[in-house]
């Protein structure tokens, strides 16, 4: 039974609202990240060891350049819709509102940052 | 012996205090624990590549502490965290596509997430410290 008021209901606070959109893109992140995960936990194990100068070569790569791009963007994504989730599951109120926006705030940061990191080794600026 | 003295023989709810967890149970709260550690190790993996941009002093501050033993150590957990994070996330995916739901078979993949996470990190580690 639907007990929430007509009000309520038109603001869309309730199932199959927003939560679909969340749920599918967790999921197409998700299908998205199963072979660049696999790529990248490779190449990380055959980079170990390797000095700064091999590190820089392999990122600045044009192929790396582009699945390291995309592994950190789609993985922060699939990161922040996930820990939304923690969030929303252990804390309420003003902390959940807070947590959640700084949880997706550092996913952003962090994301450009690495990103402008690798278009700055690979195009030597 | 009357009916008030009989011992209470009742089934207990699943209380966390006195309800053995099942597996399941426990790889659906490792799936949770590791996506929060992967959370932490996306950023870390982006500060990685920030570092990579900067001299290379800076980096080998960077990579001076995932040479050590609580570096080892951390990226090995890293490592775990996310084989086991990706089979059981495959394994999610087949029930959001409606298969593996009978209890057999949610077993038989749990176990099978288990081994092939297990294999993958000793096989990374193997090969990425050069033991063979």
């Amino acid at each position: 039974m639907d007990r929430r008021t007509p009000l309520a209901r038109a603001r869309g606070l309730g199932s199959a609202k927003e939560g679909v959109g969340h749920w599918w893109a967790q999921r197409l992140t998700a299908i998205a990240l199963i072979p660049l995960v696999v790529w990248f936990a490779i190449s990380l194990v055959m980079l170990s060891g390797a000095d700064y100068a091999t590190v820089r070569a392999w990122i600045g790569s044009p192929l790396v350049m582009i699945l390291l791009s995309l592994i950190i963007a789609v993985g922060l994504h699939h990161a922040q819709l996930g820990m939304q989730v923690v969030w929303e599951d252990y804390t309420e109120g003003g902390t959940r509102v807070v947590m959640i926006v700084l949880t997706k705030f550092i996913a952003v940061l962090f994301g450009l940052g690495a990103i402008v990191a690798i278009l700055r080794i690979g195009l030597g600026a | 012996m009357s009916v008030a003295n009989r011992p209470v023989n009742r089934p207990l709810s699943p209380h966390l205090q006195v309800y053995r967890l099942p597996l399941l149970a426990w790889l659906s709260i490792l799936h949770r624990a590791t996506g929060i550690a992967l959370s932490v190790g996306a950023l870390y993996l982006a500060t990685w590549v920030m570092y990579a941009a900067a001299n290379p002093r800076t980096y080998a501050m960077f990579e001076s502490f995932n040479t050590s033993i609580v570096g080892r150590i951390v990226l090995g957990g890293w490592l775990f965290s996310l084989f086991f994070h990706l089979c059981n996330g495959i394994r999610h995916l087949f029930w959001d596509a409606g298969y593996g739901f009978e209890l057999k078979d949610a077993y038989r993949s749990g176990w099978t997430v288990i081994v092939v996470a297990l294999i993958a990190t000793v096989v990374s580690w193997i090969v990425g410290l050069r033991l063979v």
